[in-house]
């Protein structure tokens, strides 16, 4: 009883210390668990990944295949802020087309994406485009929705008192609409990243020749959960960083509004 | 004043007339061009096969019940990985949202796994259980743990520290505190965790079926696919929608009620 009070008193007074003591008690169970318990066929203890985690990018061809997987990610989310943009506005900024459209729009983004990957990969290959194409379809619905959702968040006394003031529809667009709709359209890009990135690395998962899908394959076959593990946390590592960056730049962009 | 109001629902009706029919069009238009572009524009059938010859194929699924052994598989799977991640994703919750101090700490380290696409676990699991069930179970259970976990933790701490206060107060024991005050106030957000976490269940579940299994819907589709049986693929697709639309459907709906009663 007395212990656990103190451990409480502790948490309460360094919560930072307890989630550093938290994870190493999660790495050190794990190492345990890994050096003495598990067939290292099939679990490496966490020390081994870290100190082999070159040996992983020694790989032949894995680099290259971690920036074509970095390419694909680009190329996909270029494309999918393009055309969400595109659609988001013309959907959302029409009363009257957003009640047409915006039914079909949430029917699509309920379907289970996954059920037509082997479409793409049937019309464009097991190259490249058919990835960009899959995390196109994967982010493209958040950024939709979040683009309508901050046009339609729009007072429309704003958009009355800029029209009587004599702004042009352009005038209107620069300096009412788009700054306006800037907190939710960068919570969308979030969004849309974290679906480009899912819709990107399942269909590396599903069929790849050089991306990280066909290393991540590579390792399985070979039992070699060392290298599977540095690579996956390498992945991992990138696809906290491509978060936390996209975090920080819509506090950044939305801060001029203050807390309202 | 009242004119406007009195003359709403006619222009509601109208435009919602205008609405459905503009809908109809447009889906209708999508189905001609699909009938044209296989019909009478000669587009390859491996890239899109004709819709009758795609509708004939699902009839005779249906009819056969070829089926029943993939779909009896997949929601076995699904079953088995709720099951699990709603065990462990209501229980860390609650014990996670017994002290703020526990919340401040766990919190945080829940969120940020949770920023990492946890399908990158897949080929991790097919190497621990193999191809089989066991792998697309615990992919299942992996993803659909954390939304569960941190609504569980705010619908515990939403609720107005008042009402626990004056319950205490009146003299509500620990067990009539969670029955009749805990539980009730944070129902509603844990419920939208529940259905959040049974739809990407489902949706893992199906997608790792796809990329690395044996049986499953998933499964079927990609091996039709592989021997180019096209139509019978759209036909597949079209049943897997189906069949998910159904199931997020009945989801929605207990939340839905659920939620209504508090």
């Amino acid at each position: 009883m007395k212990s656990g009070s103190r451990v409480f008193g502790f948490m309460s007074t360094y919560p930072r210390l307890s989630q550093l003591i938290t994870v190493m008690m999660f790495l050190g169970a794990w190492e345990i668990v890994a050096r003495f318990f598990v067939d290292k066929m099939f679990l490496s203890p966490p020390s081994r990944v870290y100190s082999e985690i070159d040996r992983v990018l020694n790989t032949k061809g894995l680099l290259q295949a971690l920036s074509l997987t970095l390419y694909e990610l680009t190329v996909a989310f270029a494309i999918a802020v393009a055309i969400g943009m595109a659609i988001g506005l013309s959907v959302g900024l029409n009363a009257f087309a957003r009640r047409c459209f915006m039914p079909i729009i949430l029917l699509l983004y309920g379907i289970p994406q996954i059920v037509i990957l082997p479409l793409f990969i049937l019309g464009l290959g097991i190259g490249p485009p058919s990835k960009i194409a899959f995390g196109v379809t994967h982010g493209i619905f958040p950024i939709i929705l979040a683009i309508v959702a901050g046009v339609q968040n729009l007072k429309p006394v704003l958009l009355t008192s800029a029209r009587s003031m004599g702004a042009k529809r352009w005038h209107i667009m620069r300096y009412v609409v788009l700054p306006h709709m800037m907190p939710s359209f960068f919570s969308g890009l979030r969004l849309g990243m974290t679906g480009v990135l899912l819709g990107v690395l399942l269909a590396e998962l599903y069929v790849s020749t050089a991306g990280i899908g066909y290393f991540t394959g590579l390792f399985t076959q070979n039992f070699d959960p060392t290298r599977l593990l540095g690579l996956i946390s390498l992945l991992a590592a990138m696809a906290i960083v491509l978060n936390e960056f996209m975090r920080t730049v819509e506090r950044r962009l939305s801060r001029w509004r203050g807390n309202d | 004043m009242s004119g406007p109001v009195k003359s709403a629902p006619i222009a509601d009706e109208h435009e919602r007339r205008v609405t459905r029919l503009v809908q109809i069009g447009f889906v209708a238009a999508l189905g001609a061009l699909w009938y044209l572009a296989t019909n009478v524009w000669g587009m390859s059938p491996i890239l899109l096969p004709k819709p009758q010859g795609a509708f004939n194929e699902l009839l005779d699924i249906l009819r056969s019940g070829e089926f029943w052994p993939d779909l009896f598989l997949t929601l076995a799977e699904l079953a088995g990985a709720f099951a699990i991640s709603m065990t462990l994703g209501l229980g860390i919750g609650f014990l996670v949202s017994l002290s703020p101090v526990y919340v401040r700490i766990f919190e945080p380290l829940l969120a940020g796994v949770y920023a990492v696409p946890i399908i990158l676990f897949l080929p991790l699991y097919v190497l621990f259980f193999g191809l089989g069930a066991s792998s697309k179970i615990a992919l299942g259970a992996t993803i659909s743990f954390y939304p569960i976990v941190l609504n569980t933790i705010a619908g515990f701490t939403s609720i107005d520290k008042l009402y626990v206060t004056s319950a205490k107060s009146m003299g509500a024991s620990p067990t009539v505190l969670l029955r009749y005050v805990l539980i009730p106030g944070a129902l509603p957000i844990i419920l939208s965790g529940l259905r959040m976490g049974f739809t990407v269940a489902l949706l893992s579940i199906i997608g790792s079926e796809t990329i690395a299994s044996l049986a499953g819907l998933g499964h079927r589709i990609v091996n039709l696919a592989e021997s180019l049986e096209i139509a019978r693929m759209f036909a597949y697709i079209v049943f897997v929608i189906a069949i998910a639309a159904t199931l997020n459907g009945i989801v929605s709906r207990l939340e839905a009620s659920r939620g209504m009663d508090k």
